[in-house]
C-alpha cells in the first residue's frame, strides 16, 4: 500500500532519473519540500537546478516554462493549486495551448503543468476551485485526472511522452489515500476511460476526487440491492466518450457527479453527448450532480453542503432508479 | 500576425503584448541549460513593460541569470497612449536595472548605434550568463494600423521624428563615407521592390488552404474536435 502523495512522488522522482531534460519547478518545490509534500527529498537527490523553486511568480514560470519546451527541455510545472492558475492562464491558453496550430505545426509545446485542485479542505472561496473542466473547453490542451493511486504513479510518464501540453490535477483530499500499486500494468492507458465497478441499474460517471466517493456510494448501494456501475473518466481532454457509451448502454441510466459548477460546464458537454449519441439507449434523462453555484464557503457544513457528498450521491440515484 | 519560422529559430508572433518575455526567457535558459551557444533576443514594444509579465521575466532572468537580451523598442506610444500617460516611471532603464540587469538606452534611429550596442549585448549575455536590457528610441511614422486616426499626436511631431529617419540618415552617411553610390542605393532599392513583388506574387497565387484542414495541427496526432 502507498499514499497517491507518495504514487506522485515516484512518478516524479522516475521522470526526473530518466530523462535530464526534465526539470521540476514552482512554488516551494525544492527546499521546502513541496506545499502537498508531493516533491519531499527530490530537491536533496536532484539539486535546486532540476527542483527548482521559483518566486510567487506563475505568469512568469509558466511562460519560462513554454519557452523551455519549445526549445527542447521537458518541463514539470507545479502549480500549486489550480486557483493560481488564473494568473498563468493566458501563457496556458494562449500559448501553450495555441502555438502548434498558430504556427502551423511548427512550433509545439511539450508541457506538463501539475496543480492541486478540489474543496474539501475548509480553505474558502480561493483554494477550493476545481477549474479542470473549465480548462477541458480549450483545443490544444489535454487534462489528465488522477483518481486513483495507481493512476497517480503512472500517469506522469504518459503526460510527459506528449508532444502537446498536459495539464495534470492532483485532488488535494487524495493525497493521503491509500491504496494497493504494483507494477505498471501491460495495458496502461492514461487516456482511456476506466470502469472502476461493473453495474447494471445506472452508470456514475465521474473523475478525479469524486471516483472514490462514487465507489463508496457503489458499495452501500449495492448493500441495499442496487448495482451501479463507476466510470471514471481520467483524461477529460480528450474524453473518451467511447467508454462512457458503452457503459450507459448497458445500464440505460446515467448519473455525472462532477465537483466542477453544474452551469455550462464538463458535466454539461458529458450529458450533452450521451443525449446526441445514445438518446434512444435511455431509460431516463441523464442528470448531474455537481458543485452548488457559490463561491465555495468556509464553514464546514456549507462547505459540505457545496459540493457532492457520498449520501448526495446515493439519494440522487435512488430518485433515479 | 502569428508569424513563426523553426528553421530560423524565429518563434513569433506573439500578439499577446508581454506574452512573448518570460518564453524568450524560457528559450535561452533552455539553451544555457543544453549547453548550446545562442543569442536569444525579445522584442516588445514599451507598451508592454506595463504588463506583469515583463516584471516577472525580467525577476526570473536576473535570478536565474539567463542569458536573454531584452529589445525594447521605445516608440513613444503604446497605439495612441503616450508613454507618461501610461508610466510613473519613463525611464525604462531604471525599470530593468530594479532588477539588478545592466541596462543601456539606444538612439535607435542611428543605425550604427544599433549594431554597436547590440554586438556589445551578444558579448555581455554570452559571457556573464546574464540578462541585458537595451531600450531603442525610436518613432512610429506611420498609423498603427489601418484603424488609426492620429488623433493622439501631432503632425508636427511626426514631422520632426521624419527628418531622422534612419534609413535616410544611413544612406546619407554611406554615400558621405563613398561607401556607396546613389547609383547602387537605386539598384538596391529596386532589387528590394522586386523580392516584395515576387512575395506578394507568391501569396496572391498560392491558394488558400483547405478547409477540410482546419483541425489539422490542434495537437500532435492530427486529430479534430474530442
Amino acid at each position: 500500500m502507498i499514499t497517491y502523495r507518495e504514487a506522485l512522488r515516484q512518478a516524479l522522482r522516475e521522470a526526473l532519473l530518466a530523462d535530464t531534460r526534465v526539470f521540476l519547478m514552482g512554488e516551494d518545490v525544492g527546499a521546502y519540500g513541496g506545499t502537498y509534500a508531493v516533491s519531499k527529498g527530490l530537491w536533496e537527490e536532484f539539486g535546486p537546478e532540476r527542483v527548482r523553486d521559483t518566486p510567487l511568480s506563475e505568469l512568469g514560470f509558466t511562460g519560462l516554462g513554454v519557452g523551455a519546451a519549445i526549445a527542447g527541455l521537458k518541463p514539470i510545472i507545479e502549480i500549486m493549486t489550480v486557483n493560481f492558475s488564473l494568473l498563468a492562464l493566458d501563457q496556458i491558453v494562449n500559448s501553450a495551448a495555441f502555438l502548434r496550430h498558430m504556427s502551423g505545426n511548427q512550433i509545439h509545446v511539450p508541457l506538463v503543468v501539475r496543480m492541486t485542485t478540489g474543496g474539501g479542505r475548509q480553505l474558502a472561496a480561493q483554494h477550493s476551485n476545481s477549474f479542470e473542466g473549465w480548462f477541458s473547453h480549450i483545443p490544444g490542451l489535454k487534462i489528465l485526472a488522477p483518481g486513483t493511486v495507481e493512476d497517480a504513479r503512472y500517469m506522469l510518464a504518459e503526460a510527459l511522452r506528449e508532444e502537446d501540453p498536459v495539464l495534470f490535477v492532483e485532488h488535494a483530499l487524495l493525497l493521503n489515500r491509500e491504496e494497493e500499486c504494483g507494477t505498471r500494468p501491460e495495458n496502461f492507458n492514461a487516456w482511456n476511460a476506466s470502469v472502476r465497478r461493473p453495474g447494471h441499474q445506472l452508470s456514475l460517471i465521474t473523475y478525479g476526487g469524486m471516483v472514490t466517493r462514487c465507489m463508496e456510494a457503489a458499495d452501500r448501494l449495492a448493500d441495499e440491492g442496487i448495482d451501479v456501475e463507476v466510470v471514471d473518466l481520467r483524461s477529460l481532454r480528450p474524453l473518451d466518450e467511447k467508454t462512457v457509451f458503452e457503459s450507459v448502454k448497458k445500464t440505460h441510466r446515467a448519473l455525472i457527479v462532477d465537483e466542477g459548477w453544474r452551469s455550462l460546464s464538463l458535466s454539461a458537454e458529458i450529458s450533452a453527448r450521451i443525449v446526441e449519441n445514445i438518446f434512444f439507449d435511455l431509460d431516463a434523462p441523464p442528470q448531474r450532480l455537481c458543485r452548488r453555484e457559490v463561491p465555495i464557503p468556509y464553514a464546514k457544513h456549507l462547505e459540505d453542503a457545496s459540493i457532492p457528498q457520498v449520501d448526495d450521491i446515493i439519494a440522487r440515484v435512488k430518485v433515479m432508479i | 500576425m502569428h508569424l513563426f519560422s523553426r528553421e530560423k529559430r524565429f518563434f513569433g508572433g506573439n500578439a499577446i503584448v508581454g506574452g512573448g518575455l518570460p518564453q524568450a526567457v524560457g528559450l535561452a535558459f533552455a539553451a544555457k541549460t543544453l549547453k548550446e551557444d545562442r543569442s536569444t533576443f525579445c522584442f516588445f514594444g514599451e507598451g508592454a513593460i506595463a504588463e506583469g509579465s515583463f516584471h516577472e521575466s525580467m525577476n526570473l532572468a536576473r535570478l536565474w541569470n539567463v542569458p536573454v537580451i531584452f529589445c525594447c523598442e521605445n516608440n513613444l506610444y503604446a497605439m495612441g497612449t503616450a508613454l507618461a500617460r501610461s508610466e510613473s516611471q519613463t525611464d525604462l532603464t531604471a525599470k530593468a536595472a530594479a532588477y539588478d540587469i545592466k541596462s543601456v538606452s539606444i538612439d535607435g534611429m542611428d543605425v550604427e548605434a544599433v549594431c554597436a550596442a547590440t554586438k556589445e549585448a551578444i558579448n555581455y549575455t554570452s559571457q556573464q550568463q546574464r540578462p541585458m536590457f537595451l531600450e531603442f528610441k525610436t518613432y512610429r511614422f506611420r498609423p498603427h494600423s489601418m484603424f488609426d486616426p492620429e488623433l493622439y499626436r501631432e503632425k508636427k511631431e511626426v514631422e520632426k521624428w521624419r527628418k531622422r529617419c534612419p534609413i535616410e540618415t544611413f544612406k546619407g552617411l554611406l554615400i558621405s563615407k563613398g561607401v556607396i553610390d546613389e547609383a547602387k542605393i537605386s539598384q538596391l532599392t529596386k532589387d528590394v521592390e522586386a523580392e516584395m513583388m515576387d512575395s506578394v506574387e507568391f501569396a496572391d497565387h498560392a491558394g488558400l488552404e483547405p478547409i477540410s484542414d482546419l483541425e489539422k495541427f490542434v495537437y500532435a496526432e492530427n486529430v479534430g474536435v474530442r
